[in-house]
């Protein structure tokens, strides 16, 4: 589904990620895992297209289609969701609305008419309680005054509604409570199956316990340096990430 | 001939149509010796160092319409807050029109400033407030004030309430090759009165219009006032909008300006505060492209404790628009426990756009607070991306940021079909068409 091949980016010069290769297939969880400033969020930013950086060489493939020009609306269109670390507030703007205009832009992008209101309706009231999110939550503006939890959630929430073929979760786990983390982790979960697939960019492991990774990759000055299945997050969990980096230095 | 001598030499002629001996003329030729004195301001005065009159002087305005025009209701009906019922002043050309008109006369009067100035039963109320707040000094008031004839006449007894909110309506048909309109509107809020007026100057086709309009409100104890100012005028109409504000002791007056539209268009919105407990709010959103030019100037001045002040302008502007925006608060000395704010935030989105923004306090009381921010900026490339990045395509992206910013000014509008007429105006001028009515 997803392909990176030898993937060079980075900002005003000054490069970030270095060489990474990546295969994500449908049906898989990758855990990306690695110390701050490693590069992750850059990883992420970069699939979703985030202007700001310059990709300088390699390419990220979706189903074999090079994205190097699409702009973040349109790999969304195909199936790309990132969940952000820090989501933005827009005031005016209530839960529900700011849904409804992402899933119409996006049907409207594959030739499709708006969906039904009362479609839309159940479909909203499915994913909320999916996430268990009060229904009062989708009619406050977005994000404005949420906790971080709420926010993580309503991340989830939009990806629930939107369906897409690869989730990247970014840092979805930091500011999160036990309880928090278990309904995100539950909502992932049950939104996952054989035709999709997730990345988790975490730097800790206690969001692995509830999301369970096929694959665990650590990065470590943009590049992946070591890769493994899920016990690999247990040993960097026990041993931190000095080891790693030792090991890469040699 | 210019503007100024034009309109000095006009005066005998409108002396023609007025009652010369009435108290009020007295007020006219005070003031129309003031204007020939002092002009139009000029770009040499700090007050307008941001906007030039010199182009709007050289245009050849008529000042009285030679014929009485008509309009169908269908022709203008979308400028009316038609989705709810209201009283309606409506002028042509600056003529009064009966037709479009929805007056009353049932406990309040809501009608006409050419019967105020009148009629013996109005006598005693234009006796007290007719030209008692608006300056006497600044030329462009006593411009408006030397040909003062008609206009909106509000006056709302203590305790009273208008049934519906009023529509002041100015509509210009493109009779004249230009016209100059000076309408003079009087509202009156008795103690405990309460109501809401939304004012519109619209013209209709692309023949140049420059109206100067004084608006003078008066809110006595406890009464509220919310007053909303929709400007979204041709490209070839301009506005001078003075209003004065005099407020007594726990009374509360706000005043929305929405300036989305016209050609040169200035907001001099001045409030007194002549007791205590006193507030007032200053709210408004300005969206412009082309060559368009807002600038609003306000003034609050505390003259009395414990009262309160708020502004917040928020500004949008593209292409080659520019704006200004300088308000100045002033507390005296006797004025302690003051709280004045105020807030202007710009956003511009083209390059060629700019925007003035100039804060003035000048604060005699040593208990107060007051504060007072303000900001240039463009639109947040990780909110943009984070919008992008949910299937929202670019443009569409930047409007709901736009909107997003502009939004908590309009949370005080207090009539739901304006606000949404509102949201409507500001979505069309952002050019988009969103999955949701803004």
């Amino acid at each position: 589904m997803l392909k990176i091949n030898n993937l060079h980016a980075g900002v005003e010069g000054n490069e970030i990620l270095k060489g990474i290769d990546l295969e994500v297939n449908a049906g898989e969880v990758h855990a990306i895992m690695g110390p701050n400033g490693s590069g992750k969020s850059t990883l992420a930013a970069v699939i979703a297209g985030k202007e700001e950086f310059e990709v300088t060489e390699g390419n990220v493939l979706l189903n074999g289609e090079d994205l190097e020009d699409a702009a973040p609306e349109e790999r969304a269109h195909k199936g790309i969701f990132l969940s952000f670390q820090y989501p933005v507030e827009i005031p005016g703007v209530s839960v529900t609305n700011f849904m409804k205009t992402a899933i119409n832009e996006t049907r409207k992008a594959k030739g499709l008419e708006d969906m039904p209101a009362n479609e839309m309706l159940k479909l909203i009231r499915e994913k909320s309680e999916l996430l268990e999110i009060d229904r009062k939550f989708l009619s406050r503006s977005l994000n404005e005054g949420f906790s971080g939890g709420e926010k993580k959630r309503n991340e989830i929430f939009q990806m629930a509604m939107l369906e897409p073929q690869l989730a990247i979760l970014d840092e979805t786990d930091s500011g999160l409570d036990i309880d928090a983390l278990r309904i995100v982790a539950n909502g992932v979960n049950k939104l996952k199956s054989k035709n999709n697939a997730v990345i988790v960019i975490t730097h800790y492991q206690r969001l692995l316990e509830y999301i369970v990774p096929d694959f665990v990759h650590v990065l470590h000055e943009g590049k992946i340096v070591k890769s493994g299945d899920k016990e690999l997050a247990h040993e960097l969990e026990d041993k931190g990430y000095d080891w790693i980096k030792q090991e890469a230095a040699v | 001939m210019d503007l100024k001598d034009k309109l000095v030499s006009s005066f005998m002629a409108f002396e023609n149509n007025v009652d010369v001996e009435h108290p009020v003329h007295d007020i006219r030729t005070e003031a129309i010796k003031n204007f020939e004195e002092k002009g139009f301001p000029s770009k040499k005065q700090e007050a307008w160092k941001y906007t030039s009159l010199k182009g709007l002087q050289k245009v050849d305005f008529s000042i009285f319409p030679k014929q009485v025009n008509t309009l169908e209701l269908k022709e203008v009906k979308k400028y009316f807050l038609h989705e709810v019922d209201t009283y309606k002043i409506v002028f042509i050309d600056g003529n009064y029109s009966p037709f479009l008109s929805e007056t009353t006369h049932d406990g309040v009067d809501i009608c006409l400033m050419s019967a105020a100035l009148t009629k013996p039963m109005y006598k005693q109320v234009i006796d007290v407030y007719f030209n008692k707040i608006a300056s006497k000094d600044e030329s462009l008031t006593t411009l408006n004030t030397a040909f003062s004839r008609e206009g909106a006449f509000i006056y709302i007894p203590k305790n009273k309430m208008p049934k519906k909110p009023i529509e002041i309506l100015h509509f210009s048909t493109g009779n004249e090759a230009s016209l100059m309109l000076q309408p003079r509107n009087l509202i009156v809020a008795e103690e405990n009165a309460e109501l809401q007026v939304i004012e519109r100057h619209q013209s209709l086709t692309s023949n140049e219009v420059l109206t100067n309009a004084v608006t003078e409100i008066f809110a006595a104890e406890n009464a509220i006032v919310d007053f909303y100012k929709v400007q979204n005028d041709a490209k070839t109409a301009s506005l001078i909008d003075n209003t004065y504000i005099n407020q007594k002791d726990k009374s509360v007056v706000k005043v929305h300006t929405f300036s989305f539209g016209g050609k040169l268009t200035r907001n001099n919105l001045n409030f007194y505060q002549n007791g205590e407990h006193i507030d007032s709010t200053m709210k408004g959103v300005t969206i412009l492209g082309d060559k368009q030019h807002v600038d609003h100037h306000t003034l609050v001045h505390h003259i009395e404790p414990n009262c309160e002040s708020h502004q917040d302008y928020k500004g949008i502007y593209g292409e080659n628009s520019t704006g200004v925006f300088n308000g100045k608060i002033i507390v005296d000395k006797i004025a302690q426990k003051t709280n004045a704010f105020q807030q202007n935030n710009n956003i511009l989105i083209s390059d060629k756009a700019s925007i003035n923004t100039k804060p003035q306090l000048e604060i005699f009381a040593d208990d107060v607070k007051c504060s007072h921010g303000c900001t240039i900026g463009q639109l947040d490339e990780d909110a943009l991306f984070y919008l992008q990045s949910r299937g929202i395509p670019n443009k569409e992206a930047r409007a709901l940021l736009m909107y997003a910013f502009a939004n908590n000014v309009l949370e005080s509008v207090r009539i739901p079909e304006l606000k949404s007429r509102i949201n409507k105006i500001i979505a069309e001028k952002l050019g988009v068409r969103l999955g949701f009515d803004l």
